[in-house]
């Protein structure tokens, strides 16, 4: 009778262990169903086509600068800004120019009056300068961005072409992208309160344009391409050039590629 | 099934009851075992959860997260800017004959709107926009003054000194800049090096007496460059010792003096007594 009981306790004891196991690994294997639901999602929009056909998935960009053609002039700087509405006030810009003046002493000089926008005056040092040059700076749309990684909202990101693109509609401002870029390329703009930065002219390379800077470029330093692509003119000139980045130890992996640069450049 | 229950963690018990729910299971005695404050928690609980997801909806953009961690439209409102430089192809619709005296001049790289402006709207309404043509004299030197850090064999002028008042475009043409007669003097774009000259006791040293220069380098400084010496013989045929020459120049015996090195690794030519 015990015997029995016992018996009759240990079945209904090892059926309700059977159906909890069963439910448990049922109930685990359903969170994964978002996930699923998620993953067939993204296969369908493979290919992400914005207005105009531009697909940002097929291509990938990156710039390329010769520090030996730069002449200081500042068109890129002023067609910058007036293509993006950036503000006239020096203050502001998306690139700009800065003078490195090397000194006999190993003193480096570093200037960019009105960011290089009025080209430069010829200013004489009591010290002997030993080799002098320009160098462009713009957003090195890093392709592990910094600034990405600390907006709190997500306004700033990077789209599949590889360009870091702020959202101003999203920002809220809080400047914490500014303090994250090592490269200083970013700043709030005055009126709207957002942060601002190149954005590679996004509008015009959607529809097959160069952007501005390189545009405007006289003596051709800027060169403006795909990296990915096994003919294109930033191919060519990678090819060519012996290629340095800026803050390579920072692992930001920018692309914004510099020929002959000095390495006195930060 | 008590004995049972104390040993269980209370995770297996909840468990449990979701999935074999007993059948004698009564909702109400249920509810009414459940401590009083437990209760009040729970509903404060499932009150935040409520309001977290109905402010998420309200606040985030429904097309957010579609492409990552932003909100898709912006890409598309950020492609749509207004385009304010039209791009150099197009001005050759209209403006050929320019288009085509620029193409094979020295500014054939130099695009219409670096010193046009932005074309597009001109491009929109031709009639009504009418680009900017600088005329005066302070827009060519933005490229052209002479500065130290711009690369060697870019054309330079000092312009407080060059033809001061006249504007550029009286005597060249911006779109086919040929100079009006090529510079004989090397100091006209090797300033810097001209300068340092000036002070050094090479001053009376012509470059043409260390450097020969070809008759094309004045139009193409790059394809056709001048000779520099090539031996520490040709600066011994003035500083050897059996050297013909002024006494006042400094003398060395080329066997013994720093054999091992060409003269110019240690001294600089264009200012020798300095390095």
């Amino acid at each position: 009778m015990t015997d029995n009981r016992k018996l009759g306790e240990n079945q209904e004891r090892s059926s309700g262990r059977r159906k909890f196991i069963g439910g448990l690994f049922a109930s685990f294997t359903s969170l994964l169903v978002p996930g699923f639901l998620r993953a067939d999602n993204k296969s369908k929009d493979v290919k992400w086509i914005i207005a105009g056909g531009y697909s940002p998935n097929d291509h990938h960009w990156g710039m390329g600068i010769d520090i030996s053609k730069c002449i200081g002039c500042g068109r890129c700087v002023e067609a910058c800004k007036r293509e993006n509405n950036v503000p006239l006030v020096p203050f502001f810009t998306r690139t700009w120019i800065e003078r490195y003046r090397i000194l006999e002493n190993g003193e480096v000089l570093i200037d960019s009056p009105d960011a290089g926008m009025k080209s430069f005056k010829e200013e004489s040092t009591e010290d002997n300068v030993v080799r002098s040059f320009f160098v462009p700076k713009i957003c090195n749309q890093c392709e592990n961005p910094p600034c990405v990684q600390v907006c709190p909202v997500g306004a700033t990101f990077q789209t599949a072409d590889g360009v870091v693109l702020i959202d101003s509609e999203y920002c809220i401002g809080c400047r914490y992208c500014i303090q994250a870029c090592p490269y200083g390329a970013r700043f709030l703009h005055p009126e709207t309160r957002t942060a601002e930065k190149c954005t590679f002219c996004y509008h015009r390379i959607v529809k097959g344009l160069a952007p501005a800077c390189v545009e405007a470029c006289p003596t051709q330093a800027r060169i403006f391409g795909e990296i990915k692509k096994k003919a294109s003119p930033l191919v060519r000139f990678l090819r060519m050039n012996k290629i340095n980045v800026l803050k390579p130890y920072l692992n930001t992996e920018p692309k914004v590629f510099y020929a002959n640069l000095d390495m006195e450049v930060k | 099934m008590a004995c049972n229950l104390n040993k269980k963690s209370m995770f297996v018990v909840f468990a449990r009851f979701i999935i074999e729910r007993p059948m004698n299971f009564n909702p109400e005695s249920f509810w009414n075992k459940i401590p009083e404050q437990v209760k009040r928690l729970a509903i404060l609980i499932v009150i935040l959860f409520a309001l977290f997801v109905v402010v998420r909806t309200v606040l985030v953009p429904s097309d957010f997260g579609e492409h990552g961690h932003f909100r898709a439209s912006a890409v598309e409102e950020i492609a749509s800017q207004e385009i304010r430089y039209a791009g150099q192809e197009i001005c050759l619709d209209c403006h050929d004959d320019v288009v085509e005296t620029r193409r094979v001049g020295f500014h054939r790289d130099v695009a219409c709107e670096v010193c046009h402006g932005p074309a597009a709207g001109h491009i929109d309404d031709p009639e009504e926009v009418v680009l900017e043509a600088p005329r005066e004299r302070g827009y060519c030197p933005l490229c052209h003054e002479y500065l130290p850090s711009r690369p060697t064999g870019f054309p330079q002028i000092v312009s407080a000194s060059h033809n001061p008042i006249k504007p550029c475009i009286s005597c060249h043409d911006p779109h086919d800049p040929v100079p009006p007669e090529t510079p004989k003097e090397c100091a006209a774009c090797h300033a810097t090096i001209a300068r340092t000259k000036a002070i050094s006791h090479h001053v009376y040293v012509d470059c043409t007496r260390c450097h020969e220069a070809p008759e094309e380098h004045r139009a193409h400084p790059r394809e056709f460059r001048p000779t520099k010496p090539a031996a520490r013989e040709f600066c011994g045929g003035c500083h050897a010792k059996d050297a013909p020459g002024e006494k006042g120049i400094p003398r060395v015996d080329l066997e013994t003096h720093e054999a091992r090195y060409v003269c110019w690794q240690c001294h600089y030519p264009h200012l020798p007594e300095a390095r």
